[in-house]
């Protein structure tokens, strides 16, 4: 065991010798991986600004990428579990486009039946509706996979053919519209955003959030008398974090609603317009709260709870989880089961920003949630991944998709590229883990 | 030693795999503060018959005993609850992640909030581990990245943090250097005195008389004889494991050679 030695050694030596940066790294023990991606996310940002003189760094952009995002984010948390566990899940798309039509039929068909229409019961009903069919379904792969060992690539292959041909069948392919009021402001626009107050509000709230994080893992650290991060790198992550918070918040501020929506808006709560127009901002959109929301909740599963530690554990040696004791199949169907009510939320959120659900939405979703996993770094060998860098991964696809759109890039080509990034982004991923090793 | 209750006793154990006998009627016991070894060819059954003790396998017949009383074992979790500890072959271990999650799988400390206490469990494993290999660091490195020694090490911390009452040790010196090895055989001489039974599977015959009280040769998933080891010398014992032949100061087994007398 003279490597654990020499290791030591040859890591003070590094210590002393190393630049700027990497003692940056070591103090803040920020992840490199994912600093990368954050850093080809500001390659693409920037590289589409420029190129599109000026149109895609704009508040109204960045808005606009932020909703589009939160459908395949949410999703891909998920999957990020999914493909841990040596699985992989080709069915959510079609679970969406399904579970969106049944939600859509509870809502403008069933509900209102009961409660009359426009009740203010039936959004929420409509969302425990297509959560709870998500999860049942989702419970009913896990089933199939877990304890029948029909391998997942094929149980939800059926999957993507059964649900979509489902979707149809709800109202045999006739598109449902309009929704629910209240159900529609979690797709977004001008009235499914907080507003500047509550937007500042939440990200205060997000800035004590981390602001106690750290304060709590360096009371714990020091507890147990574990090496603490030094001052000043707690203060810079500290400043860092609520820095990008705040600024998140101060972007979404800065979008304010179209003149045509502020004219109604003020007639009716009898407000004159100034000379000049009035600003009335967006603040972050309520789909997108549900996102980071999601995220949150996620990545604490992931990390801070015996579910998550299991999930790890069989994706890195299913054998050693079940010699460990671990009920190894119980956990593989909870993991379709989150899979499935995590669709049903995405799909609230996509039939709410349609006002609609149709049978063809979600289309190819499967792909984009499975791509969004796989560049933010989860290994389909299992056992890797990260929520936040799928999350990351989402938007970093969706950034190609609309900057392309904006450049006015046709279709083809705009698949043309994104499949292209996606093996490259994989392939560079390769290189880095070997050469962490 | 062959005094009172045995700490383990199996007894007519069998199991087939698709129609083939891998253990097939095989009883051993142990006592405790004793070393027993298991040893005989690959595919003997050394392992199989383990698996069924540890609860990675559901016998087909047979009994297990703890302190003389009926057990049930049918899952690892089982086992683990009779305080039954091994160490596999495979050593068993999740890759990916740390020392700590790996030596607490399973069993994870959690704080008031029910949500998994890293740090303790980083601090619990610092101890553990500072036993056995002071010179360990790589706390937060997953598994993967250690030797074979340090990965043995975790394996073994896993055994014997939770204070096992029989421990199960399969090839536990396959992956190690001599020097490392050696600290195994004090660590089994240790543990033995502390008053835990023990079951050494080994293919190295010097190591088991080195180690062993008592050893079981198994052949072709039959016990071919039950020998002190300081009733028999290294060749009577590989006399067993070859031919089945079972020498004067063995108890022979039903997988014996049958001599025509």
């Amino acid at each position: 065991m003279t490597d654990v030695t020499s290791h030591a050694l040859s890591k003070k030596a590094a210590a002393v010798n190393s630049s700027l940066p990497q003692r940056l790294l070591r103090a803040t023990e920020l992840d490199t991986r994912m600093l990368g991606m954050v850093g080809a996310l500001a390659v693409i940002w920037i590289g589409f600004h420029i190129v599109s003189g000026g149109l895609f760094l704009t508040p109204r952009n960045l808005w606009n990428l932020s909703v589009q995002s939160a459908s395949v984010a949410i999703m891909s948390t998920g999957m990020v579990l999914v493909i841990v566990t040596r699985n992989i899940d080709l069915s959510v798309g079609s679970l969406l486009g399904f579970v969106g039509m049944v939600m859509g039929v509870t809502q403008t068909e069933i509900l209102p039946q009961w409660l009359g229409f426009g009740h203010s019961a039936i959004w929420i009903a409509a969302i425990l509706v297509g959560v709870a069919l998500g999860a049942l379904i989702g419970a009913m792969q896990g089933y199939i996979i877990a304890y029948l060992a029909v391998p997942s690539f094929i149980v939800t292959l059926g999957g993507l053919l059964v649900w979509r041909g489902a979707a149809w069948w709800v109202t045999s392919g006739r598109t449902v519209a309009p929704l629910d009021a209240t159900y529609r402001l979690m797709g977004g626009g001008p009235d499914g955003a907080i507003g500047a107050f509550w937007s500042w509000v939440v990200g205060l709230i997000a800035c004590v959030a981390l602001l106690l994080m750290l304060a709590n893992g360096r009371k714990q650290r020091r507890k147990f008398h574990f090496p603490l991060r030094p001052v000043w790198a707690e203060s810079l992550l500290a400043v860092m974090g609520c820095a990008f918070i705040l600024g998140a918040v101060a972007v979404a501020n800065s979008y304010p609603w179209p003149s045509a929506i502020v004219r109604r808006y003020a007639t009716e709560n009898n407000i004159t317009v100034p000379e000049g127009g009035l600003f009335i901002a967006h603040g972050i959109a309520i789909p997108v709260l549900i996102a980071v929301g999601v995220g949150v909740v996620m990545t604490f599963l992931a990390n801070r709870t015996r579910f998550g530690r299991y999930v790890f554990a069989i994706g890195g040696n299913p054998e050693a989880a079940v010699l460990a004791g671990i009920n190894t199949r119980w956990v593989t169907m909870k993991v379709f089961i989150l899979m499935g009510a995590l669709v049903g939320i995405s799909s609230a959120i996509s039939t709410a920003r349609l006002n609609a659900a149709t049978n063809a939405m979600g289309t190819l979703d499967e792909l984009l949630v499975i791509a969004a996993a796989v560049i933010g770094g989860t290994s389909l060998g299992g056992g890797i991944g990260t929520i936040a860098g799928a999350m990351i991964g989402a938007v970093l696809m969706q950034s190609l998709a609309s900057g392309m759109i904006l450049l006015g890039v046709d279709t083809p080509l705009q698949n043309i590229v994104v499949g292209i990034v996606l093996v490259v982004a994989v392939w560079l991923d390769t290189l880095y883990r070997k050469r962490v090793k | 030693m062959d005094t009172g209750t045995p700490l383990v006793e199996m007894k007519n154990i069998s199991i087939a795999f698709g129609g083939i006998h891998a253990v097939e009627n095989v009883s051993v016991d142990l006592f405790a503060g004793e070393v027993v070894a298991l040893v005989g060819h690959n595919g003997a059954g050394k392992s199989t018959l383990i698996k069924i003790l540890s609860g990675a396998y559901k016998r087909d017949a047979g009994t297990i005993l703890i302190n003389g009383e009926e057990a049930q074992i049918n899952n690892p979790r089982d086992a683990k609850k009779y305080g039954i500890e091994t160490i596999y072959q495979t050593l068993a271990l999740a890759d990916n992640v740390d020392a700590a999650a790996n030596l607490f799988l399973g069993r994870e400390l959690r704080t008031a909030w029910g949500t998994l206490d890293d740090v303790a469990m980083e601090s619990e494993t610092r101890k553990v581990m500072g036993r056995l290999n002071p010179r360990f660091q790589r706390f937060k490195d997953p598994v993967s990245n250690l030797s074979g020694g340090q990965r043995q090490t975790v394996a073994i911390a896993r055994a014997i943090y939770f204070n096992a009452r029989i421990l199960i040790m399969d090839e536990p010196t396959a992956a190690l250097g001599p020097q490392e090895a050696a600290q195994v055989g004090d660590l089994v001489r240790q543990l033995k005195t502390e008053g835990l039974g023990i079951f050494l599977i080994s293919h190295d015959i010097h190591d088991v008389f080195d180690l062993a009280d008592r050893v079981v040769v198994m052949k072709n998933g039959q016990v071919v004889g039950t020998a002190s080891t300081a009733d028999v010398t290294e060749d009577d014992v590989l006399g067993m494991i070859i031919l089945g032949k079972c020498p004067p100061g063995a108890i022979p087994g039903p997988g014996a050679l049958q001599i025509a007398a």
